[in-house]
Formats: C-alpha cells, structure tokens, sequence
C-alpha cells in the first residue's frame, strides 16, 4: 500500500468542488489507515490551483502540467496512467462527474485496476470497501476489490463535505509523457440556456416530472402553479420531450435550486435530479411508487396518482 | 461507414421484490427486462448517420444470456443490420469492465468506424462501460453527447458534451472513437409492426468468449469489483408520508405550503 490519489477538478480556471470533497473522503479514510495523501491536478494551470489545494490533511500537491487549455479526456486519460506508474497509489478518487467518466473507466480498464463508480461511501481498515446503488440506487451494493493493487473510485458529489483550507503541503511537478497528439480538440463553450424565468430565484417550485406522460398536460400544472403562487420547474425528461424549454430544467445538466418549497409531483429521483435540489427547505414529493428515490430526501410525501392529487389542489385553491 | 452500437438489456425491480438467499442479488423472478432507455437514443443516432450517408451498416452488440434476444429483436425491428450477443457462464454477473473488455473483443474482429454507446444504463447507472471499451480500445472517447456531427470521410466528429449546469462543451474529435450517448439527442423511432415481423429474419448472431479470442481468465482479470452484499439503503428518516384520500392529502400540503412560505 502506498497511498491516497486524489484527482482533483477544475473547469475554465476555477477549482471544483467536487475536488476538496474528494479531499474530505481521503482525510477520512487517511485516519484509519495512516495513508499519505496526494492530490493531483491536472492542466496547463495547473500550478495556479496548488493553494486552494493545501488542506489539513493532504501531504503533497502534484502539480501536473499539460498542453491542454481545456479538459481532454484522452490527455488527462495518459497523465492519470502516468501517476499511476510513477506513484503507484492503492486507491485513487476522483469525482463521478461529466470530465471522469470520459477517463477513469478507460484508466480502470487499460491498467487492470479495481474500479467502481458513482461511489456513495468508502471504507479502508486492512480491506478495502465501497457502496454505490445498484437497480437505479433503489438498492446498494456493497464491493469489494480483491487483489487490486490499485482502485479507482469516482465518488458522488456531495457525499462528502468541502474541506476548507488551511495546511500547508509539499508541492511536486510531475511532467507525464503524453504520447504523441491528442485526437481531441475543444471548439467552444455554449452556455446554458437562459428564459424568461430564472428558477435558482423561486421561493417556491412546483417541479413536474416524466409522471406527467402528456405534452397537453403541461398547461394544467402551469396554471396550478400560477394559483398556488409557485413556479413552474421540470425534471429531465420533459426537457428531452421538447415540452418544456431547458431553462426550467432541475438537476445535474440543469439548475440547482434551494427554494423554501420544492413541491415534485411524479419525479422518482434519480440522483442527477436530486442534486439540484435536495438543500431546498421543505421538500414534498407525490409519486405513486413507495419504494422512489425522491422519498429518501423528501420531507413529506403522497403515494398516490400525481392527477388525483392536482384535481384536489385545484378544486382547493381554485 | 460501419457503426457499432453496444446495448444492454436492463433490470427493472418490482414494485415489491425479494433478495436470493445469500442476500448478493435480486430473486429473478421480481425482475422486468428492457432495452436500457439510453441505447435507444445511441441507436437512433446511428441509423439517423446511416440515413444521411445513404450506405453502412448499424450493428448493434450486447452481454447477456438469451434472455437479452427480444430486446435485440426489439433493435433489429427498428433498423439495426445485424446483431450480436455474447453469452459465456463465466460472463454471469460480469461488472463493467468485464462486459468492456468482452464488447471491445467484438469491436475488435468488426472494426468499425464509430462505436456509440449510451451514456448509461438505468440498473447500473456506471456511465463507464464506454468509457472502458474505449480504454481497452485504446480510442478517444467523448461521454455524454447531446449532438453529433460526423464528416466521415475526413474522419472527424464535431460533438457537443454536456457538462454540469446547463454548460455545454463543442469538441472535435478523430474517429473512430467511442462516444456516449444523452437522452434528448434525438427522437427514437417505433418499429412498424411489419418491421417487427422482418426483424426475426435478419442476422443475430450469438457467439461464445472462445469466438471472439477471449478466455474466461483474461475476463476474469478485469473485472474491477465483486458485489458482496445488496441492501436497502439507508435513507434518513425518510419521508412523513401524508396519507388518506387523495383530497386530504392536497389540504395538507396546502397548509404545509401556506406554512413554509409565511414563515
């Protein structure tokens, strides 16, 4: 064994947070093992993130320096196989996000490596263990990961807290061979999509989800939102659909909100979706299955038909 | 022009449903079997790129036992050429990285020329068996795409990557590469009915390990995880649930709504 990896995030000059969780979980699993700790992050600016990196907890930065001025899966694919080899760490942690799935399946793969993703809790005392869900989380499976000299983990954001700075670690330049060219070129950023409402503001979101099957639907649930003084938010699917514009979209690849109320009538929960808004306030969820995710952050629910539901709300405050 | 679209036929749990004895899985006979939603959308896109060539060929691959045929069918009946399944017992409860390695075995003897996935299954939900098939490929790989060019003959695929928060990312990338696929890129197709009764006439093709050059044992050494347990998770308090009628449950939420917002 010889210590903790962790890859750290950033995104057009800034540093993620996602990265100083990651910090969080090897601090955490460092005092039961007596681990050193490494964070590793990787760019042409690299060096410029080393500070918001010095955490109690970590023992040394590794600053590795790459060409590219942006994210490239196939570079940060060749750098990570490059600390790999020249570090040799028992467990590696990045973050299960966008950029690692475009690289820690494909490092687990080429080096053999133990490997498991969208990891919700560790634990490291002689064996190593993680939990990640299993059937669309409505189930966790717990892993081990017998004769691997090395695993990888993408741990879900959020599930550790932010460590706040304050050490003062060693700093190291690793320059990593990269093969020749990458075969990825990045074009562009579009930003996110802006309408006439900005969801992050609402007191109070009444969220529709893929519950509600019909496009002619839509209308009614907005009208119930105007009466009840709400706003109108959606999950992904109605988004896909094309029924409803992105910008009203809650979850990952949309807003995330923290509203006093979230009132979601027909989303199950996937966990993309409760990323956006499990800090809101109060949260009320109508969903006709029992066993759906949303239930787990909901702080009241209605297992019933999210029609039947809307028909009494709107004879009520109608 | 020939793509390769691997799939996977996914668990769905009852509404109620009960572990195997040694609590490492789900009684079989609580679970539904589907095409994973995201392939669908992978598919889509593959035959949308063969329409607009006007020429290739769509060949979709998944790991699973027989039970997996009827949702090959199911992409056959939509369009797919051909299909193939790899079956081997020593393939049972394969993880990630062991169905990777058994799909980049196909994609090896097949050598297309875009392989797109989708960007996850809805059992698993790992996100990385694309990823991994591009590893073991050795190919760039691009996860989560929400639009897709291909200039095939200059071999290049102008793709845009969904990020957190609504950014999106416009790449190019030099194919052939692995891409995965996000729902919302396209509209999947229905098959016709009579599509559905011609699918059973085209080529679907069910291979062992040993067909493709692997050994158990090289599999056996991938594989990146081994499920010890399953459990419920732990969920908190959970929620307080309202019950009663449908009526009572709209005049709580009122006042828990009227409440909050007065606060």
């Amino acid at each position: 064994m010889s210590g903790i990896l962790v890859v750290a995030e950033t995104r057009r000059g800034e540093l993620r947070d996602v990265s100083l969780e990651l910090v969080s979980a090897a601090a955490q699993i460092k005092g039961g093992t007596g681990e050193s700790v490494a964070v590793a992050v990787i760019g042409a600016d690299a060096s410029t993130f080393a500070a918001d990196l010095a955490v109690a907890g970590v023992d040394e930065i590794l600053t590795v320096s790459v060409p590219s001025e942006q994210f490239d899966s196939l570079v940060w694919r060749h750098a990570l196989e490059s600390l790999i080899e020249s570090e040799k760490p028992s467990l590696v942690l990045l973050g299960h996000t966008i950029d690692s799935l475009g690289f820690a399946g494909a490092v687990a793969a080429r080096g053999s490596h133990g490997f498991a993703s969208d990891v919700t809790a560790i634990s490291w005392d002689g064996d190593l263990r993680a939990s990640r869900g299993a059937y669309g989380d409505k189930l966790t499976a717990d892993l081990k990961f017998p004769d691997k000299v090395c695993t990888l983990l993408t741990v879900r954001p959020g599930t550790f807290p932010v460590a706040l700075p304050s050490g003062d670690a060693a700093m190291r330049t690793i320059s990593v061979d990269l093969d020749g060219a990458s075969q990825i070129e990045h074009v562009e950023f579009l930003e996110a999509a802006t309408g006439d409402v900005d969801i992050t503001k609402a007191d109070f979101l009444l969220s529709i989800g893929r519950a509600v099957e019909d496009e002619s639907e839509i209308e009614r649930f907005e009208e119930l939102a105007e009466t009840f003084g709400a706003t109108l938010s959606v999950s992904r699917p109605l988004v896909d659909a094309g029924w409803v514009s992105s910008d009203r979209q809650v979850g990952q690849s949309g807003k995330t909100v923290k509203p006093r109320v979230y009132l979601a009538f027909g989303i199950s929960g996937a966990v993309q979706h409760l990323e956006g808004m499990r800090s809101a306030d109060t949260i009320i969820a109508v969903n006709t299955d029992p066993e759906a995710p949303i239930f787990g952050v909901a702080h009241y629910g209605v297992i019933a038909d999210v029609f039947e539901v809307a028909d009494e709300l709107e004879q009520q405050l109608g | 022009m020939k793509i390769i679209v691997p799939v996977k036929i996914v668990a769905a749990l009852d509404e109620e449903f009960e572990l195997t004895d040694d609590s490492h899985e789900v009684d079989p006979d609580f679970i539904e079997w589907d095409l994973n939603e995201w392939d669908t959308f992978a598919l889509e896109s593959a035959l949308q790129l063969r329409e607009e060539f006007e020429e290739g060929e769509v060949i979709v691959v998944t790991v699973g036992d027989d039970e997996s045929d009827e949702g090959l069918l199911g992409c056959l009946a939509k369009g797919a050429d051909r299909a193939v399944r790899v079956w081997d017992e020593a393939l049972e409860g394969a993880d990630v990285l062991a169905v990777a390695r058994t799909l980049a075995a196909v994609v090896e003897t097949e050598a297309p020329d875009l392989i797109l996935c989708g960007a996850q299954s809805s059992d698993s939900v790992t996100g990385s068996t694309g990823p991994a098939l591009a590893g073991f490929l050795g190919l760039p790989c691009v996860a989560v795409v929400t639009q897709l060019q291909w200039d095939a003959a200059n071999r290049t695929a102008t793709a845009h990557r969904e990020l957190e928060g609504g950014l999106v990312e416009v790449l190019r990338v030099h194919t052939p590469a692995v891409l995965t696929i996000q729902t919302g890129i396209n509209e999947p197709r229905y098959a016709t009915l009579r599509a559905i009764k011609q699918a059973r006439d085209k080529p679907l093709q069910t291979v062992a390990l040993g067909d493709v050059g692997l050994s158990s044992a090289e599999v056996q050494s991938v594989v990146g995880s081994q499920q010890v347990a399953l459990t419920t998770p732990y969920r908190g308090s959970g929620a307080e649930i309202l019950g009663g009628s449908p009526a009572e449950a709209a005049e709580r939420i009122v006042e828990i709504v009227q409440e909050r917002m007065s606060g």
